[in-house]
Parts: structure tokens; C-alpha cells; sequence
């Protein structure tokens, strides 16, 4: 098992065009060194200084990684990371 | 209840049990009608107040022209209270909105900038700061980060929860502008200790995330993440499924945003069942589900409900 990370379109450049791939790692700083392996320049997009870029969202399983511990917040084999740009929301 | 107008009966709304939802005696859920306000949504509130504000500092003088990036809601009441008050109201809202909100609008006499569907309230946002920075003389109330907005919920909406639910532990709403929570979280982070303030955030198709640069991105000027305990990404499907299901066992019409809000209150309550804790759970219903019709949300099965919403701003 591992877990599966959404890429959004903006990123796809890095990922060939796949919409989700498939990283390891037992927090979401290791997750994305692992992107990093396979998909060189993805993790400057997300992360600066050692934490997220502030228009980059992530969630685990749906939940803000912000209100998880960030870089460090813990990933589980089987669990479902999604990344997204932070856009405006209808209002 | 009586009023001299219209404008004067914004707030106040009923605070109702959802019995048959709540997973327990001891783990309740509790729906806050915000339906119930005069143009059927909870943005009445920060409407009027983000004009009241405008109107005392003086910015907003008689025969003024209003401009607002909106996705609807908000719109729609200032469009109310700007037809009451003698202003004129321009909004600038995302093509991929369903029509009965730009039916609404041009009722109530506001005029209507589509901004590109590609990029939804981002783009909104955008067009309305470049009308604004070549109109000086309109007035652009800016929800997103106008502080009138959350202090329509410091004074009104967190007051009345805690009036009607002093027992709350969680108070659950939806994150756009990020005005009801950070106004209703502040209020209540105030005055009942450790409360847990959540947010649901919609969770749009591709489309809506289409920014050409992470540069592009935004983070409304409001938001103040240490005001929450966390925040949810909620999909369509969840939200529709959720929405039914209100209406289903407790019978209450909501919009779709709703439904989303309502997917993470009972994300919450269940934790609660399995931890042993006894939680009352306070959730916004933003608006009813009228505008949202033609959507195909309320019909047909999930996948076709989901499938319709792709790329419609459905929140």
C-alpha cells in the first residue's frame, strides 16, 4: 500500500499530466521528498523555508495538513493527500 | 416578531435539533436557520453590516454605486438593501453560477459583470479590483476582507448561538470570505472554553482551480487561521449526498454549501460517539436550496448530481 496524492492541473506539468501518483512516507515532508525523487522541482512549488507555500493547500484524507502538524503532520499507508491551489471561495 | 422594515429583521433565526440525525442523546446536532433571513441567506447579515460600516465612516453616501466580487449570495443582499437604501449595486460573479442567482440580482436592480468561469471567485475577485482601481469613486465593500463582515457574526450570529445553545462545544460552518467563522469563532472562543470552531471548505472541479501560476492563488484578507480548530475540504458528492439526507430525515430544504458543513458536523459527532464525549454540535445552514434547482443536485443519482456539478460553482 501507499498512499496516493492528488496533483492539481497546475502541477501536472511536473507529474507527465497524471492527476494522482503514488508517494511513501511516514509524514507529509517525507511524502514530498519522495514527489521530489520522481518528479524533480515539484516540492519547490509547495514548500518554501521548510513549510508550505502560503497559496498551496494540502489535506490528508480531506483534513487541512495546516491543523495537522504541517511538514510534519503523520501519513498513513493507505491514506489519500490532495493538493490544491488556495482559491476564493463562493461568497 | 415585529419590525419597522425589511433591513431591520436580519438575524435572529431559529436554532433547530436535527433528532433523527444526531447520532445520540449525549452527541446532538443543531442547525442554524440562516435561511430565514429576508433574501433567504446568512450573507444578509454581512451585507447589511459591511454597509451600515460604510455608511457611518462615511464612505457610502446617498445615489453611491456599489461594486462586489460574488459568487451570489452576498450579492443578493446587497442588492436588497441597496434598492431599500438608493444605491446602485454592480457585481461582478463567475459565469459558471446557476442562473437563478443572476435572475435575482437583476430583480432586485443590481447590474451583473461576468467574470470567466476558469479560476470561479478567484477571477471574481480579480476583475473586481481592476473596475475598482479604474472607478475611484465606486465603492467596493470587499467581503473578503472587509472586517464588518465577521463582526456581523462577533455581534449577531455568535451571541445568538451561545443565547440558544449554551451547552455548544463545536461550532461548524463553511469557509469562503471566512467571515461567519472567524466573527462567530472569535465570540465563542471568548465565551465557552475550549470550544472547537470548524470549517468546511467546498471542494470545486478542476476548472475552478484553474489559476495559470500558484502566484495567482488567495487567501482572503479575514482569515485569521488560529481562530479554528480545523478545516475540512469537502467534495460535491459528500455535500449533495448530505443535503438529501437533511432534507430526507429532518426536512430541511438547504442549498448545497450546506450540505458540505453538515458532512463535517457529522464527521465531528461521530468522533464524538467513538471517543465517549458528549457534544452539542452547531452547524450554519447558509441558504435553501431555490437557487439551486437548476443545478441537478436535487435529482437523478449521486454520479449525475456530482457529474452536473462539475464546475459549477455550487457554493
Amino acid at each position: 500500500m501507499a498512499i496516493e496524492v492528488s496533483i492539481p492541473t497546475i502541477l501536472r506539468t511536473y507529474t507527465d499530466g497524471a492527476k494522482s501518483v503514488e508517494a511513501t512516507g511516514a509524514t507529509l515532508g517525507a511524502v514530498i521528498n519522495d514527489l521530489e525523487a520522481h518528479f524533480p522541482g515539484i516540492a519547490d512549488r509547495l514548500v518554501d523555508a521548510g513549510s508550505l507555500r502560503r497559496f498551496v493547500n494540502i489535506y490528508i484524507n480531506d483534513e487541512d495538513v495546516r491543523f495537522l502538524g504541517g511538514i510534519d503532520a503523520e501519513v498513513a499507508d493507505g491514506d489519500n493527500v490532495t493538493v490544491l491551489p488556495a482559491v476564493a471561495g463562493g461568497a | 416578531m415585529r419590525y419597522d422594515n425589511l433591513l431591520a429583521s436580519v438575524g435572529h433565526t431559529p436554532l433547530v435539533g436535527l433528532p433523527t440525525m444526531s447520532p445520540s442523546p449525549q452527541v446532538r446536532l443543531w442547525a442554524k436557520l440562516e435561511d430565514r433571513n429576508p433574501t433567504g441567506s446568512v450573507k444578509d447579515r454581512a451585507a447589511l453590516s459591511m454597509i451600515e460600516a460604510a455608511e457611518a465612516d462615511g464612505t457610502l453616501t446617498p445615489g453611491c454605486t456599489i461594486l462586489e466580487p460574488t459568487s451570489g449570495n452576498t450579492g443578493i443582499s446587497l442588492a436588497m438593501a441597496a434598492r431599500l437604501k438608493g444605491y446602485k449595486l454592480i457585481c461582478v460573479m463567475p459565469e459558471n453560477t446557476s442562473p437563478e442567482r443572476s435572475q435575482l440580482l437583476r430583480m432586485w436592480g443590481a447590474e451583473i459583470i461576468s467574470s470567466p468561469a476558469a479560476g470561479g471567485s478567484n477571477e471574481a475577485v480579480r476583475v473586481a479590483k481592476e473596475i475598482s482601481a479604474q472607478n475611484p469613486d465606486w465603492v467596493m465593500l470587499y467581503q473578503y476582507g472587509n472586517p464588518a463582515n465577521a463582526d456581523a457574526h462577533y455581534r449577531g450570529t455568535g451571541p445568538e448561538l451561545l443565547a440558544d445553545l449554551p451547552t455548544i462545544t463545536h461550532f461548524v460552518a463553511g469557509l469562503g470570505t471566512t467571515g461567519t467563522l472567524m466573527g462567530c469563532g472569535r465570540f465563542l472562543r471568548e465565551n465557552v472554553p475550549g470550544i472547537s470552531i470548524v470549517a468546511a471548505e467546498p471542494r470545486y472541479g478542476e476548472l475552478v482551480y484553474g489559476l495559470r501560476n500558484l502566484d495567482e492563488g488567495f487567501v482572503p484578507e479575514l482569515y485569521d487561521p488560529d481562530v479554528l480548530t480545523t478545516r475540512f475540504s469537502v467534495g460535491p458528492r459528500d455535500a449533495v449526498r448530505r443535503t438529501r439526507e437533511l432534507l430526507e430525515q429532518e426536512g430541511i430544504f438547504a442549498g448545497i454549501s450546506t450540505g458540505a458543513i453538515l458532512h463535517a458536523a457529522l464527521g465531528i459527532a461521530a468522533k464524538a460517539v467513538k471517543a465517549g464525549e458528549s457534544a452539542d454540535i452547531a452547524f450554519i445552514v447558509c441558504d435553501g436550496g431555490w437557487k439551486y434547482l437548476s443545478t441537478g443536485a436535487y435529482e437523478g443519482t449521486l454520479d449525475e448530481a456530482e457529474e452536473a456539478l462539475d464546475g459549477q460553482l455550487w457554493a
